[in-house]
C-alpha cells in the first residue's frame, strides 16, 4: 500500500515538475508548481513528518506561489512579449547534464551514509508526537538560529520594501 | 518496500530538473520558481534522512530552508518587478550588463 | 667677513626660492626688488669682501673657505668651497654688480610680461651660478655652476618659448655647449687622474712637478679645457650659437651673453694659467682662435642689420680679443678686458633694449635713424658704450684693448696686425650702427614713430651708471705710468706663477720701453678714429657709399651676409647625418624592435583575449552553468579516483 503511494506520489510530483520546468506560460507552471508542492505535502506525510506537511501547504502553495501569482497578474505578460525559450537542441543538453547530475548525485549520498541505505523503515521517531519534538528543538537548541531567521525575514522586508518602491526620476 | 534510496532518487531527479529550468529557461519568473524547486528537492532529502536516521534535526532544517526560501523568494520577485520596470523585459538574456 | 664669502652665491639662490615658489602672490614690484636686491646684496658682501683683501699683504690675497663636504668617496673628496683671491672677487664683483645694474634695468623693461616672475627666478637662479662658478675652490664646483649658467641661459633664451626661432635658439645653445662641455669634462677627468683632486690650489701648486713644460699632457689637458671655453665663450668653431641666443629677452643678452656667462671659457682660462702657460702650443692655439675669431666675428659684425646682432657678433670678436690676450700671456690684461666688456657691452645691449622698447619691438636698423631727438639718454648712452668699445681715449675700452694690442705685439706682429684689423672693424661697425640708429634722416616707420618715447627712470638709471664706468672704468689700469696700472697689480699674485714659467720659457723678459707704448697707444687711438671717420662717412655724409660697395662686391657681401654660411656648413656637416642616424634609429631601431616587442606582446595577449572572451557572455546563469558543470567534474572524478 505504502509503496504504491509512493510511487503514484512521486510519478505525479515528477511530471508536475516537469511541466513547471518546460511549459511556456508562467500560469501555468504556477499551477504546475502548486501540485508539485502538494505532493511533495504528501510525501512528507508519507515520511510521518506531519507539521512540515501542513508548513510545506500553508507556506509554499499558499504564501509563496500566490505571491508568484500576483507578480505575474502585475506584470500582465502578452505571449507575444514572453521571452523566447531556447531550442530542442539546448534542452538536449540540459537534460542530459540534469541526468549525468543525479548520476553524480546518488554515489554521494551512499558514501556518506551506508548504514541507512537500503533498509526498511524504522518505526516514528519517538513517542511524543512531530509538532512537539521540532517546537522543543527550535527553542532549545536552535533558538539563535530561530532568532536569526527572524532577522533574516526582517531584512528580506526591507529590501523588498526598498527595491520594490517607484523610483524618482 | 520503499527505502532511503527511493525518496533520494526522486529528490536527485527533482532537483536536476530544478536546475535545467534554472539553467535554460529565460523567464525570470520561471527561473525563480525552478529554485524553489531545487530548494524543495533538497528539503525532501532532508526530511527523508531525518526518518531513515530517526532524528528530527533534518526538519528542523527543511524549516529553515524554508525561510530563506520565502526572503529568497520575496527579494527576487521584487528584483524581477523593478528590472521590468526599468528595462521593460524578464528576459534574463537581455540583462547582460556584465559582458565585457 | 671672508669667512662669510658663502652668502655671496647664496642671496640669488634664496631670491630664487622665493620668487620661484612663492612668488604667485607678489606683485610685479616685489618681485622685481626681490631679485635685484638678492643680487644687490651679494655685490655689498662681494665689496666688503675686496675692501678685506686690499687690507692684507698681496702674497697671502688668498683663502680658501670648505662650506661642506659634498663627494666624499674613496680618493675623490670634493666640498663645497669657495676660493677668495684677487682674480675671483673681480669675477664676483663684476658678476654681481652688473648682475644687479641689469637687474633693475629687467623690473622696467619687463614690466607687464607675461612671465614675469619665470623671469626673474631664472634670472636670479643664473646669477647664482654664475658666481658659483667664479667662487668655487675645485674644477667640480665650477663645473656645477658652468652647466647651470648654460641651463639658465637655455631657459632664458627660449623665455619666449611659444616662438619657434626662440625655442629653436635655446636648444642650439644647449646643444653647442654640450660639445664644448663634453671637452671640458674630459680635460677635468684628466687633471683628476694625473692630480688626484680638483682643488686648484693643490693642482696648480703640483702641476709644475707632476707635468713636463711642454709636454703632451699637459698640452692634451689645457687644450680639452679650450674647447670647453669656446663652446661657452662662442669662440671658433663653437660661436654659432651666440647670434641667435639674441633671441631672448635684450638683458638676457645683455647679462649672460655679453657680461657674464660668456666670459666664463675666459676666466676658466686665466684660472688655469699656470697649465696653459706650461703648454706654449695650446698657448698658440688660443692667441690663434681668439685672434680669428676677433676679425672674422668682425667681418660679420659690419653686414648686419639687426642691431643686436651687430651686438652678438662684437661681443663674439671682444671675447676673441681677450682669448688673444691669454694666449700671449697677458691674462690680467684679458681679465682686464673682460671687466671693461662687461661695462660696455651690457650698456650697449641695455641701450638696444631701450631702442627696442621705444621702437615696439622693432630690431632692424635700416628702420631706424634720427632717434637721437626722441631718445636722448639713450642717444647719449650708446654712444658712451660705443666710445668705449672702439677704443677712444679715455673710454675704458681703450686701456684694455690698447694693453692686448701691446702685449699682441710683444708676442708676435701677427697677433697684433688680426688684433688691430679687427680693432679698427669694431669701430666701424659700432659707429655705424650708432649713426644707423640715432643719426641722419628718420627711416622710422610712420606707425611707429608714432609711439617713440624715452624708456622710464627705472631703464635709464642702469643705463646712466654703466655709462660712468665705462667712461672711468679704464683707470684702474693706466698704462705707460709705473705703479699706475692698479688692476693687473692687484691680479698679480694670482698670474705670478704662470707668468713665471714664460719668462723663464721665454729666456728674455720683454724690455719695457715707454716710448713704443706710447707710439703703440696712438696707433690704437688712431684706428678707433679711423673706424669712426670710415663710419661717418659711409653713413653720414654719403649714405649712397653703402649700397655701391655692396653692388661692387656683391659677391663677398653675400657671403659675409649670409655670416660665411657656416650655419648651412654645420648643418650640412654635423647636424644633418646626426639627424639622419637618429631618424634611422627611431625608425629602424625604435620603432621596428622596440616598438614591435612591445606592441608584439600587446596583439599576442589581444588575440587571445578576443578567443577568451567569447566566453564572458554576462549572463550569471552560463556563469553557474560553469561553475555547476566545474563542480560535477570535480566530484566525478573524487568519486571514481
Amino acid at each position: 500500500m505504502e509503496t504504491i503511494l509512493f510511487y503514484v506520489l512521486a510519478a505525479v510530483t515528477l511530471l508536475s515538475a516537469v511541466c513547471v520546468v518546460f511549459l511556456r506560460r508562467p500560469l501555468h507552471n504556477v499551477l504546475f508548481m502548486i501540485l508539485t508542492m502538494i505532493g511533495l505535502a504528501t510525501l512528507f506525510i508519507l515520511l510521518h513528518a506531519e507539521f512540515l506537511a501542513m508548513v510545506q501547504i500553508i507556506v509554499y502553495a499558499g504564501a509563496v506561489m500566490v505571491l508568484f501569482l500576483f507578480v505575474i497578474m502585475l506584470l500582465n505578460l502578452e505571449e507575444i512579449s514572453l521571452p523566447k525559450e531556447p531550442r530542442p537542441l539546448r534542452w538536449g543538453f540540459g537534460v542530459i547534464l540534469a541526468l549525468a547530475l543525479v548520476v553524480v548525485l546518488f554515489p554521494i549520498f551512499s558514501h556518506f551514509t551506508p548504514s541507512v541505505m537500503g533498509k526498511s523503515l524504522p518505526g516514528a521517531v519517538g513517542n511524543v508526537s512531530n509538532i512537539e519534538l521540532i517546537g522543543t528543538e527550535l527553542f532549545t537548541t536552535y533558538l539563535l538560529p530561530f532568532e536569526v531567521a527572524s532577522i533574516l525575514l526582517l531584512a528580506a522586508i526591507i529590501g523588498t520594501v526598498i527595491i520594490g518602491r517607484k523610483l524618482k526620476d | 518496500m520503499v527505502t532511503l534510496e527511493h525518496y533520494l532518487v526522486l529528490s536527485a531527479l527533482l532537483f536536476s530538473l530544478g536546475m535545467v529550468g534554472v539553467m535554460f529557461r529565460r523567464n525570470l519568473i520561471v527561473i525563480l520558481m525552478s529554485l524553489e524547486l531545487m530548494l524543495n528537492a533538497v528539503n525532501l532529502s532532508f526530511v527523508a534522512f531525518s526518518r531513515y536516521l530517526g532524528s528530527i534535526e533534518g526538519q528542523i532544517f527543511v524549516l529553515f530552508v524554508m525561510v530563506v526560501a520565502a526572503a529568497e523568494v520575496a527579494v527576487g520577485l521584487a528584483i524581477a518587478v523593478a528590472v521590468f520596470r526599468q528595462r521593460g523585459t524578464i528576459n534574463i538574456n537581455d540583462i547582460s550588463l556584465l559582458k565585457w | 667677513m671672508i669667512e662669510l664669502v658663502w652668502l655671496i652665491p647664496i642671496f640669488p639662490l634664496i631670491g630664487f626660492l622665493i620668487n620661484g615658489l612663492f612668488g604667485r602672490r607678489f606683485s610685479e614690484k616685489t618681485i622685481g626688488w626681490i631679485g635685484a636686491g638678492s643680487v644687490g646684496a651679494s655685490f655689498v658682501v662681494a665689496v666688503s669682501i675686496f675692501l678685506e683683501l686690499l687690507n692684507m699683504a698681496p702674497g697671502t690675497r688668498s683663502i680658501q673657505k670648505i662650506v661642506y663636504s659634498w663627494i666624499w668617496s674613496g680618493d675623490l673628496n670634493v666640498p663645497i668651497g669657495f676660493l677668495v683671491d684677487p682674480l675671483s672677487i673681480v669675477m664676483i664683483m663684476v658678476v654681481s654688480g652688473v648682475g644687479c645694474i641689469i637687474h633693475i634695468y629687467s623690473i622696467g623693461y619687463m614690466h607687464g610680461e607675461i612671465g614675469f616672475r619665470r623671469y626673474f627666478s631664472y634670472l636670479n637662479l643664473f646669477v647664482f651660478n654664475m658666481l658659483i662658478l667664479v667662487s668655487a675652490n675645485n674644477f667640480l664646483l665650477m663645473f656645477v655652476g658652468w652647466e647651470g649658467v648654460g641651463l639658465c641661459s637655455y631657459l632664458l633664451i627660449g623665455y619666449y618659448y611659444e616662438k619657434k626661432s626662440a625655442s629653436d635658439a635655446g636648444k642650439k645653445a644647449f646643444v653647442v655647449n654640450r660639445i664644448g662641455d663634453f671637452g671640458f669634462l674630459l680635460g677635468m677627468f684628466l687633471i683628476f687622474t694625473v692630480f688626484g683632486t680638483f682643488n686648484y690650489v693643490d693642482v696648480f701648486a703640483a702641476a709644475p712637478e707632476r707635468l713636463t713644460q711642454g709636454g703632451n699632457l699637459v698640452t692634451l689637458i689645457t687644450l680639452l679645457l679650450f674647447v670647453g671655453a669656446t663652446g661657452k665663450s662662442a669662440q671658433i668653431p663653437l660661436y654659432t650659437w651666440l647670434p641667435d641666443a639674441m633671441e631672448g629677452p635684450t638683458p638676457v643678452s645683455a647679462l649672460i651673453h655679453a657680461a657674464t656667462m660668456v666670459t666664463a671659457g675666459v676666466y676658466m682660462v686665466s684660472r688655469c694659467s699656470v697649465m696653459f702657460a706650461m703648454a706654449p702650443v695650446s698657448l698658440t692655439v688660443v692667441a690663434i682662435i681668439g685672434g680669428l675669431t676677433a676679425l672674422f666675428a668682425a667681418t660679420i659684425g659690419i653686414t648686419q642689420f639687426d642691431i643686436k646682432r651687430v651686438l652678438a657678433y662684437s661681443t663674439i670678436s671682444q671675447l676673441g680679443f681677450m682669448f688673444m690676450a691669454c694666449g700671449v700671456g697677458a691674462f690680467s690684461t684679458g681679465i682686464f678686458h673682460l671687466m671693461t666688456h662687461a661695462f660696455f657691452k651690457a650698456l650697449l645691449f641695455m641701450a638696444a633694449g631701450s631702442v627696442m622698447h621705444a621702437m615696439s619691438g622693432e630690431l632692424d636698423m635700416r628702420k631706424m635713424g634720427g632717434l637721437r631727438k626722441k631718445l636722448p639718454y639713450t642717444h647719449w648712452t650708446y654712444l658712451f658704450g660705443t666710445l668705449a668699445i672702439a677704443g677712444i681715449f679715455p673710454f675704458a675700452g681703450f686701456f684694455s684693448k690698447d694693453e692686448i694690442l701691446y702685449y699682441a705685439l710683444q708676442k708676435n706682429m701677427v697677433f697684433w696686425i688680426m688684433g688691430a684689423v679687427a680693432a679698427v672693424m669694431t669701430s666701424f661697425y659700432m659707429f655705424r650702427s650708432v649713426f644707423m640708429t640715432f643719426y641722419g634722416k628718420s627711416r622710422v616707420e610712420p606707425d611707429v614713430a608714432h609711439h617713440l618715447h624715452e624708456s622710464p627712470p627705472l631703464m635709464t638709471v642702469p643705463l646712466m651708471i654703466l655709462a660712468f664706468l665705462s667712461l672711468v672704468g679704464g683707470f684702474v689700469g693706466i698704462p705707460v705710468i709705473e705703479g699706475a696700472q692698479r688692476f693687473s697689480n692687484f691680479l698679480s699674485p694670482v698670474f705670478a706663477p704662470a707668468k713665471a714659467i714664460i719668462e723663464h720659457g721665454a729666456h728674455h723678459a720683454g724690455h719695457h720701453s715707454v716710448t713704443a707704448e706710447l707710439v703703440l697707444m696712438g696707433v690704437s687711438l688712431a684706428i678707433a678714429i679711423l673706424g669712426l671717420l670710415v663710419a661717418r662717412y659711409m653713413y653720414i655724409t654719403s649714405p649712397e657709399t653703402p649700397g655701391r660697395i655692396v653692388e661692387r662686391f656683391s659677391g663677398l657681401h653675400r657671403l659675409v651676409f649670409n655670416k660665411y654660411w657656416i650655419d648651412e656648413l654645420y648643418d650640412f656637416l654635423f647636424v644633418n647625418s646626426i639627424v639622419e642616424f637618429s631618424r634611422f634609429l627611431w625608425k629602424k631601431f625604435d620603432e621596428a624592435v622596440v616598438d614591435g616587442a612591445v606592441n608584439g606582446v600587446a596583439a599576442v595577449v589581444r588575440t587571445f583575449g578576443s578567443v577568451l572572451r567569447l566566453l564572458q557572455t554576462g549572463l550569471v546563469k552560463d556563469y553557474a552553468l560553469s561553475v555547476l558543470v566545474g563542480a560535477m567534474v570535480v566530484i566525478g572524478y573524487l568519486l571514481l579516483r
